[in-house]
Order: structure tokens, then C-alpha cells, then sequence
């Protein structure tokens, strides 16, 4: 990673690969787009949505799954195309079963987040949005994923795997390939990137209770004012 | 005398189960739904008008008058946005609110909407926190169970739908007009106002867009009055409010204070700056913010108190660098950032931000130009201000307060690599190999 030549740290979103025309949307499909659709005021609020539901049945923005949006909502293909490749979270190519992402933004990146996404990519062989040839991970160098008191943070399948250090990252990704349970430190149990997709598009996987409330650092200011004895002004009234 | 610490929002995140509903209720979740209901429409804006909530996503505008300004006489329906793409560089606040108080921010929806005459209100989160999600869809299927949500809300004859949406990465979509044209199914691109959301929004209909933590503090205002809200904070930063601070401190995390607290103070909390180390730089709200140094460690966190040093409060995301850093390889990584999540929409953006990464990279590699500090000072001033939102003038914030602090730092770059000057590994929380992590 040299870092100096001009790159793209994101060469996976941005285009659609229409050569790849397989694709596993069916009937079954096609009802829950439109059940997106019927959700809204208006059906083309349910695009990214849609998008995400896409990428969980075929791993990726297929030119198929582009079609469907487009036939459900009444618009044209390259309308759709137009949105897909706006938005980093759609790819390309196929993800793997586990999408691993490294924050590198600053604050990560300066505590220790770019040595670990050297580490994760050596270790898994690829670079920041590449699929592994077996295709169980993918890697992706990622931005401020909004847990920055959980610095350096990195995420699995989107969910959170906070303070990460070199041995934490090397248990996780031979944990992840051995097919051993994980638990996102503030989540559920991990699943496949392909389930998470689904949830995002709209449709529960009956998990929200795993995990807990919240992370040590959320709690610090709580837990302090309990320890002196801090509290908000009593209400007036309730 | 209020206490340095008032949890409100956060009073609950440590409790089992917090985000079920059960949890919410025995806490005396709902109560304010119930009350608001009972009043008028305007008397709930005006409780909120008086108590002088201003925005908590980073502009500050009071958020009473902002819902005062949908027009009664538009025939359209009425739309509630609330913004949940947190993504500014060093904000988490409202992911850690959502995940553990989820029904906090449905129950701020409900008054909210009622407030507003509005009848299908969103959340629109970004894509990126899987189980911020599954909380946020649970919460709200709860809701509607229990019958908070949907027709004839607790027999008043009121209705509300929520819709809870992903984004699916783009920081432009955290742009309340950005976020209108992603929700409505298009590239997030902002938009040109006038006219404003109040008036033609989502759907081109009157749409009021509020941060999570704004519409989550609705309840608490609700249920204990204007007045006890205004007993907390400054006179112009009225309020409690959610301070997020990470990086080189001993112990990083939230802390909901009322507003004007001082980051020594916050630093107190939280065991100081990394032992052994000492404060660089800091932001108060963000990246988007221009960054302030140790001394202005005693200026009150307020909007007043930022804006008078030069900065804005933003999300009070305070992230601390310690002297290890440095500033150039920080500054190049949050351009690239803004680079990448300039949506390409206006030129100067666009193009500046692209031109400034160039040159950065050449200062972080001790490869520019004698003379290159004012000419990426000039390509800056070609970017804020000229263009259509303010991702472009967060953007040139942190690379002109940088030098503005910094500017030796900087010109070090004509000649020496950054990472010769401050070894990245340094500021890492762990030993880095040599070889790693550094650009080396």
C-alpha cells in the first residue's frame, strides 16, 4: 500500500458488471421488491432498499436485479444503474460470505486502523476490494463507521467489532475461516454479509435482541455520574 | 448549581433490555406521547420553541422554529425526516442512542409529527450499522403493537406511520437535501434553496429534517417543561447534550453534559490525554470543524463559545490528537475522505478536493514544492464558499485551520516526509512493526 500514485480507494462501486448476467432473483423476489415498493408514498422511495435486497440474493448489483428495480417501480434500467452506482455499500462484483471492513479514516487510521488493514489484507491475501478466490471474505477500506470512542474499529458483515488489535484481528479472521461463532462485540452473532443485506433492505432477521445495550465508552459519562452522584435537575413536572 | 453531568438521553443505555419496549415503559417511556396528545399541535411547538432546543446534528437551528415554519395552508401532506446518517468523521453519538434507546427517538417522532400535522414520518439511517437497524425495526414494530404507532394513536384520533429506511453509503446523504434525494430514490446530490424543506421537501411537500438527538431530547422537554431544559446549558445553548470523545485519551466515550461544559473539564472525566502525552489538536465537532488547540481548552462547548474561536460546536465530536500526530497525514486523510464523498455534483468540489488530495500527498511525502502552503491555501479558497453545500466548506476547513495552527508543519513537507517527522507508529494504541502501518 504506497498510498502516493493517484487510486481509487473504492474501484468496486461506481460501474455495473453487465457482463455477469447470472442471477438467482425469482418470483419470490420480485413479491418482496414490490412489498418495498408498497411501503412508501411513493414506490421509488424503496430503491435502496430494493438495492440492498438485490446484493442479498445475488451478491451483487446483477444487471437482473437491475432490471427487476426497474420493472417494479416503472422506471428505466438506467435509472437504476444511475442510483446503484452512487452509493459505495453496492457492489460490483460479489462479496464474500463475510465482508471485513477496517476503518482508515483519521482517527482510526492514526490509532492503529492502517496498520491493521496492511495486516487484514496480507492475511487474507487481497486488497481493500477484492473478493478471496474461495470467496469467503472480502476487504474494504472503510470510512468513519460513527463508533470512533471504539477506536480502531472494524466491522463484519456491517456490524460493529470494537477496539481492534492485531491479535484481536488475526482471531477474528481465523475464527471467521474456520466457520467458529463470532459476536460482534456490540451486536449479534455473525451471520453472512448476504443476511445483513436483507435486514437493511427491510426485513428482520428476529436478532435485535442479541448483544447488549451498550459499549463500555457509551456508558463512561453514565457511569461517572453514578460514581459522584450526578444526576439532571429533578423535573417539574412528569 | 446543575451537576457536570446530567444524563437524560443516556440515563437508560446501561440497563438490561434497554431498548425494548417493556424496559422504555418501566422507565416511564411513552408518558410524554400521551401528554402531547392531549395538547394542540402548536402548544406542543411552542413548549419546544420555549425551551430553546437548538439542532444537534450541527447547524444549530432551533428546532421549535423549524417546525413552526410548515406551512399550515399547503394542501400537501406533511413529511417528518429524521437524520440518522451519522457519518461526520468523529461522531457517535446517535448510533450508540439508537442501538440502546431506540423507542427514545420513536417516542420524539410521534410528538414531533403530531406537532407538524404530519401523518408518515421516516428514520433514515445509514446502511453501514447492521444492528442500529434491527433495534430501530424492532422499536417501531413494538410500537405500532402496543399501539403508539399507526391508527388513532391512544384513542386520540391521531395517526402515524414510521418508516424505517437504509442508506447505503454516502456521506452527502447526512445534507438534509441530499438526504430528501436519496430517500425519494435518487443519487444523494443536495439541492438548491430556496426552496427550503419546510416548504417543498420530500415529494415536494413541507418536510421538516431533524437530527436524532434533537427529536430524541423532544420527550424529556415534554415531560419535565421548558423550563427545567433552560435550567441546564448557556443562555444561548440552552440544554443537555451528548459529548463524544475519542482518540488519544485515556478513557474515550460519551458524556451527556449541559452545554458550555469545557473539554479540560471533559478531559477530567476522562482520565486526560494518553499518559505520558499531551494535547495537539482537537476538533470540537467533527472534521468538518476547524480544529482548535490546547489553548482553547477553556472555551465553553457551546454554539456561542465554538463560533467565537473560529470553529463551530458541529456534533461535538471532540477527537483528540496527541503530540505524536501529525497533522499533515491527518489533514490528507480527511480530504480523502471529503474527496471521495464529494458527490461530484459542483466543481469546485469535485475537482478542488481532488487537487487538494494531490498535494497533500505530495506535503505527506516531503515532495512539495517550496511555496506549495499558499497555493493549496488558494486552491482551498476556489472551494468553500462556491459551491452548492457545505461538504465543500467542511472540506476546506480542516486543511485551512490546520495551517492556520500548523503552518511550519506544513512546510516541513517541502522537504521532509511526515512520517520521518512523527513515526506513525507512535500514535498507534499498539506496537506497529516497523514496516507497517506507515507509508514508508
Amino acid at each position: 500500500m504506497s498510498g502516493h500514485e493517484f487510486q481509487s480507494f473504492f474501484p468496486e462501486s461506481g460501474t455495473v458488471d453487465m457482463t455477469d448476467t447470472t442471477t438467482n432473483i425469482d418470483d419470490t423476489t420480485f413479491a418482496e421488491l414490490r412489498q418495498l415498493a408498497s411501503r412508501y408514498p411513493e414506490a421509488r422511495s424503496a430503491l435502496l432498499p430494493m438495492l440492498h435486497l438485490v446484493q442479498s440474493v445475488d451478491g451483487r448489483i446483477s444487471p437482473a436485479g437491475i432490471e427487476a428495480c426497474a420493472e417494479v417501480l416503472g422506471i428505466t434500467a438506467a435509472q437504476v444503474s444511475g442510483v446503484a452506482t452512487f452509493y459505495t455499500m453496492y457492489r460490483r462484483r460479489p462479496g464474500g460470505k463475510h465482508h471485513i471492513g477496517v476503518c482508515t479514516t483519521a482517527l482510526c487510521a492514526v490509532m492503529g486502523g492502517d496498520a491493521l488493514l496492511e495486516q487484514v489484507s496480507e492475511k487474507l491475501g487481497i486488497q481493500p476490494d477484492e473478493t478471496t478466490p474461495d470467496g469467503k471474505f472480502s476487504l474494504e477500506r472503510l470510512e468513519c463507521n460513527a463508533a470512533c470512542d471504539f477506536a480502531p474499529v472494524m466491522m463484519v458483515n456491517w456490524e460493529f467489532m470494537d477496539n481492534m488489535t492485531p491479535d484481536k484481528a488475526q482471531k477474528l479472521i481465523d475464527d471467521l475461516a474456520a466457520d467458529a461463532e463470532v459476536k460482534s462485540t456490540r451486536g449479534a452473532t455473525i451471520t453472512s454479509w448476504r443476511e445483513a443485506e436483507r435486514v437493511l433492505a427491510g426485513f428482520p432477521d428476529g436478532r435485535a435482541d442479541e448483544g447488549p445495550s451498550a459499549g463500555e465508552a457509551s456508558l463512561l459519562g453514565k457511569s461517572i455520574a453514578d460514581e459522584k452522584g450526578w444526576a439532571a435537575p429533578k423535573g417539574g413536572k412528569s | 448549581m446543575v451537576d457536570k453531568l446530567t444524563p437524560v438521553l443516556s440515563a437508560n443505555w446501561g440497563t438490561d433490555n434497554s431498548w425494548k419496549l417493556a424496559t422504555h415503559q418501566a422507565a416511564g417511556g411513552y408518558q410524554a406521547v400521551a401528554k402531547a396528545l392531549k395538547m394542540t399541535p402548536a402548544a406542543v411547538t411552542d413548549v419546544v420553541k420555549d425551551s430553546g432546543l437548538r439542532g444537534r446534528g450541527g447547524a444549530g437551528f432551533p428546532t421549535g422554529m423549524k417546525w413552526s415554519f410548515v406551512p399550515k395552508d399547503n394542501p400537501n401532506p406533511k413529511y417528518l425526516v429524521v437524520n440518522a446518517d451519522e457519518s461526520e468523521p468523529g461522531t457517535c453519538k446517535d448510533m450508540p442512542l439508537l442501538l440502546a434507546s431506540p423507542h427514545t427517538l420513536v417516542e420524539g417522532m410521534i410528538i414531533a409529527s403530531y406537532a407538524i400535522n404530519c401523518h408518515t414520518a421516516f428514520v433514515y439511517i445509514r446502511g453501514e450499522v447492521l444492528h442500529v437497524h434491527r433495534r430501530m425495526q424492532q422499536a417501531v414494530a413494538e410500537a405500532y403493537a402496543a399501539g403508539y404507532l399507526g391508527k388513532n394513536i391512544l384513542g386520540s384520533g391521531y395517526d402515524l406511520d414510521i418508516v424505517v429506511h437504509a442508506g447505503a453509503g454516502a456521506y452527502i446523504c447526512g445534507e438534509e437535501t441530499a438526504l430528501l434525494d436519496s430517500l425519494e430514490g435518487r443519487r444523494g446530490q443536495p439541492r438548491l434553496r430556496p426552496p427550503f424543506p419546510a416548504v417543498a421537501g420530500l415529494y415536494a411537500s413541507p418536510t421538516v429534517i431533524n437530527n436524532v438527538e434533537s427529536i430524541a431530547s423532544v420527550p424529556s422537554i415534554l415531560n419535565n417543561g421548558a423550563e427545567w431544559f433552560g435550567s441546564m446549558g448557556t443562555e444561548k445553548s440552552k440544554g443537555y447534550t451528548l459529548y463524544s470523545l475519542s482518540g488519544h485519551v485515556a478513557r474515550p466515550g460519551q458524556f451527556e453534559a449541559p452545554l458550555g461544559i469545557t473539554l479540560r473539564e471533559l478531559l477530567d472525566l476522562a482520565g486526560g490525554v494518553r499518559e505520558g502525552h499531551e494535547l495537539k489538536f482537537w476538533t470540537p465537532g467533527g472534521s468538518s470543524t476547524p480544529i482548535l488547540t490546547a489553548e482553547h481548552l477553556d472555551v465553553p462547548l457551546d454554539y456561542e463559545g465554538m463560533a467565537g474561536a473560529g470553529t463551530m460546536l458541529g456534533t461535538k465530536a471532540l477527537q483528540i490528537f496527541d503530540e505524536t500526530t501529525s497533522v499533515v497525514r491527518t489533514t490528507l486523510r480527511w480530504t480523502e475522505f471529503y474527496k471521495h464523498e464529494s458527490c461530484g455534483k459542483c466543481t469546485p468540489c469535485r475537482e478542488g478536493n481532488w487537487w487538494m488530495v494531490q498535494m497533500l500527498r505530495k506535503f505527506e511525502a516531503g515532495q512539495a514544492a517550496v511555496g506549495d502552503v499558499d497555493k493549496l491555501l488558494d486552491v482551498a479558497s476556489n472551494i468553500g464558499g462556491k459551491s452548492f453545500c457545505a461538504l465543500a466548506d467542511g472540506a476546506v476547513a480542516c486543511v485551512t485551520s490546520a495551517i492556520r495552527h500548523f503552518r511550519s508543519e506544513f512546510e516541513d513537507g517541502y522537504s521532509t516526509p511526515a512520517w520521518e517527522l512523527f513515526p506513525y507508529g507512535r500514535s498507534a494504541l499498539f506496537e506497529v512493526p516497523e514496516t507497517q502501518g506507515a507509508h514508508a
